[in-house]
């Protein structure tokens, strides 16, 4: 028992990133009709704004400290973070550290200016054009954030850790009463799960209950209707890009210290949340994130010795053997809706 | 009229006939003739063939491995401090280039991939005339580059390759190992762990799905086990996985004690980190501490994982801290020229390159079957590691290996990994027909010269 519930919690902290990737996917098709395959670059690009400002944060100058050496034997050069000189060293400590949460707030003004910028220099260009070609385009472009980022930053990855405060994992089977040490949870996947679940809430709650919201939900069913009562509904779809952008890479931001980020991170999690999107239902935000937590649960359990031992490679062929199920059972998903790519 | 036409094709077939007479000398002492091997050096430089991982997951590797080669061409050619020229035991190299030729180069990129590692191999030897390719940051790589050197007639000099196949079941006479091997991690490793955390242990392996995860897995499990381990479970995890926490949660369920992750780049990185962020260390299972063991440590890797490699043991070819003068003068010129210092797979690729140009010296000759007489059982000193031989039965180094442990107390990020055994080299030392080698049908075969 103990067993199925800490896959259980794995599955909702994998199933939250492919959820949050999954719903920002959802959310520029829905609106724009746009399949965007740069998704995943989106999410990397999220980030390595936590790793930029873990870098920032902790940009030196230099002090010779004679009474040690360096490799060579050369009087040791100690980097000094200039926080300290702003902020005094306990004070720039915690600055330093709390750099992932920080990472949010530096990243939603670059995600969202990022996100203007594809969709007004090139995404726009190609709603009118067949699937295949936006898929193309946007692949295209994964692939060339990818290669910049690796010609900035390497191609090993780069450890980001999370604040000491978060650093380590709690006894969650002693709180349900099991054996001490048989479930162990690491505080920051709780805290991943947590925020994945306030994201999705709070874009539902933008989109159900604000009259921007409203707006973008009538131009997702009826755009030239919308168009013709006079709202510049392009514009709140070119903020929807950048919402959508925002929810990315602020996803990736606070995967950071689960896995240290590195420039393929962003492909290895795009087909996965294709996946999720194509299981849930093209264009349904709810089927979004009900797909990423099942197949995230089913991915975990999937990895389990019994199951691969049981069905040699079933770990990596889950996703897909479900979906296939899925689709021929629902062809729209689990709540798709019907129209929605069928023309 | 008659006379005249006779006369003309006499003076055709006599001019033939000198002109073939003539021109015989310079086909037998042509490139494909005289020296009989692929790729002779006729000019005033010979060309040799860096082939390294430029992209891909392990591009950053093969960067240092591309500063070592270009730091090797340097002092070769005379240029620089030299390096380990100086104290390296054979005096054959004089800093001129090889037997006089100044030494060029030319890289390719591996990709980490092993049909494009061959397609850049080949290009190299077919239109650049590379007359020895080196290079690799993969056993998957090694072994298909190695095999297209031995068809091709070229010497293969081996980089990064960790793989017992390497100069196991998939040896080749025109290939070379430095580096060292799976069986000699598990050989090191398992008595320092054996020391440090008991006889009395249970192992569980989570090991890449691949060659080099199943040699080495199969090395760690069999040495831990002769000093009383038990392996409790194996689990193979895909190449491609980023989030190890479904194969870790299970360790949690187990009844081990100890996880040993057969694991690579960034595949360690991610799968330490999910370990240490599962609260394993923290561990206490059958009434001892839970511990986690790295087979095969790199700085690079190192730096990846961050702090949570404090404390935990590996093996593994060099370290830049190591104190011999070799060691200590490579350090100082790749230092002074880069601005830090070189990792494991620097230092093995800067010592094939000058290993691969002394024997060409006192072969005297490019002939790779030359080279390979020059190589076989050859023993020098002063490269690192001490005393080292490359033995003629399957032309793998032997010298001390290093069990390494990650640093407590860090004073740079360099300063990742310290030395707690050097390994003697009899304790790492195995037969070439040892069954994790291929046993005693794995065979050199060979020399191929060859055009």
């Amino acid at each position: 028992m103990d067993a199925i519930i800490l896959q259980i919690l794995n599955g909702l902290d994998k199933g939250s990133a492919y959820a949050l990737i999954a719903l920002g996917l959802t959310l520029i098709f829905g609106t724009l009709g746009v399949v965007n395959f740069a998704h995943g670059a989106l999410f990397m690009l999220g980030a390595f704004c936590a790793v930029t400002l873990s870098q920032i944060l902790t940009l030196s100058h230099e002090v010779i400290d004679d009474t040690r050496t360096d490799f060579l034997g050369n009087p040791l050069k100690v980097d000094v973070p200039y926080v300290y000189d702003i902020f005094g060293q306990a004070a720039g400590d915690t600055i330093i550290d709390w750099a992932v949460p920080l990472g949010i707030l530096f990243a939603i003004p670059i995600m969202a200016g990022i996100g203007i910028a594809m969709e007004r220099g090139l995404i726009k260009h190609f709603y009118k054009r067949p699937h295949a070609d936006q898929i193309l385009v946007t692949f295209g472009l994964a692939i060339v954030l990818q290669e910049i980022i690796k010609y900035f930053y390497g191609a090993n990855p780069i450890p980001t850790p999370a604040p000491d405060a978060f650093i380590g994992s709690f006894d969650f089977g002693a709180m349900l009463g099991f054996d001490p040490g048989s479930i162990i949870y690491p505080y920051w996947r709780l805290v991943y799960f947590l925020f994945a679940m306030t994201i999705i809430a709070a874009v539902f709650a933008f989109l159900q209950f604000t009259t921007f919201g409203m707006v973008v939900r009538a131009g997702m069913a009826d755009r030239e209707t919308v168009g013709l009562l006079g709202i510049n509904i392009d514009k709140r779809f070119t903020i929807m890009f950048a919402i959508a952008a925002c929810v990315a890479g602020v996803a990736g931001v606070m995967y950071a210290p689960i896995n240290s980020p590195n420039y393929h991170m962003g492909m290895d999690f795009l087909v996965l949340s294709f996946v999720v999107v194509v299981v849930g239902g093209m264009g349904s935000l709810p089927g979004a994130v009900a797909a990423g937590f099942l197949l995230g649960i089913l991915e975990s359990f999937a990895s389990m010795s019994w199951a691969i031992n049981l069905v040699p490679g079933i770990n990596q062929i889950i996703i897909y053997l479900v979906a296939i199920i899925i689709l021929l059972t629902r062809p729209r998903g689990l709540m798709g809706r019907k129209g929605v790519m069928e023309d | 009229m008659s006379n005249s036409e006779i006369s003309r094709r006499r003076v055709l077939k006599t001019g033939a006939a000198t002109g073939a007479g003539l021109a015989l000398p310079t086909i037998f002492t042509g490139a494909a003739w005289s020296a009989g091997f692929t790729n002779e050096p006729t000019g005033s430089t010979v060309t040799l063939g860096f082939n390294v991982p430029q992209s891909g997951p392990y591009a950053d590797e093969g960067a240092d491995e591309l500063r070592a080669y270009e730091l090797a061409v340097e002092h070769l050619n005379g240029g620089g401090d030299g390096g380990m020229m100086s104290t390296f035991s054979s005096k054959a190299l004089q800093g001129n280039g090889i037997l006089g030729k100044k030494v060029e180069y030319v890289t390719g990129d591996t990709q980490t991939k092993s049909d494009a590692a061959r397609a850049s191999a080949r290009s190299m030897i077919e239109k650049d005339g590379a007359v020895m390719i080196t290079g690799g940051s993969s056993s998957g790589v090694a072994v298909a580059v190695q095999a297209l050197c031995q068809e091709a007639g070229i010497i293969f000099m081996a980089g990064l390759t960790h793989s017992n196949d390497t100069t196991g079941k998939d040896r080749k006479a025109n290939g070379f190992r430095h580096f060292f091997n799976s069986y000699m991690s598990g050989a090191a490793l398992a008595p320092i762990l054996a020391k440090n955390y008991g006889t009395d242990r249970k192992a569980y392996h989570l090991t890449a799905d691949y060659n080099w995860g199943y040699t080495t897995e199969e090395a760690v499990r069999s040495s831990t086990e002769a000093m009383g381990w038990e392996t409790v479970n194996t689990v193979l995890t895909p190449l491609t996985q980023t989030d190890f926490s479904a194969y870790i949660t299970p360790v949690l369920q187990s009844d081990a004690d100890v996880l040993v992750l057969n694991h690579y780049g960034g595949n360690m990185v991610n799968s330490l980190t999910n370990a240490v962020q599962f609260g394993l260390r923290d561990r206490v299972v059958n009434g001892k501490n839970f511990e986690i063991v790295v087979p095969l440590y790199s700085r690079l890797m190192a730096k990846g994982a961050g702090a949570n490699v404090k404390g935990i043991f590996g093996s593994t070819n060099w370290h830049w801290s190591l104190q011999d003068a070799g060691s200590q003068a490579f350090v100082r010129s790749f230092g002074t020229k880069y601005g830090f210092p070189p990792s494991q797979a620097a230092h093995t690729c800067y010592v094939q390159a000058l290993l691969y140009a002394d024997a060409v010296e006192r072969a005297g000759s490019f002939n790779p079957c030359a080279v390979d007489e020059a190589l076989s059982d050859f023993e020098f000193d002063g490269m690192g590691n001490g005393p080292t031989l490359y033995r003629a039965a399957d032309h793998q180094c032997f010298k001390d290996v290093l069990v390494v442990r990650g640093k407590e107390n860090p004073t740079s990020e360099f300063d990742l990994l310290e030395i707690v055994e050097v390994t003697p080299v009899e304790q790492v030392t195995y037969a070439p027909d040892h069954p994790q080698f291929g046993g005693a049908e794995a065979t050199l075969g060979t020399c191929n010269p060859g055009a």
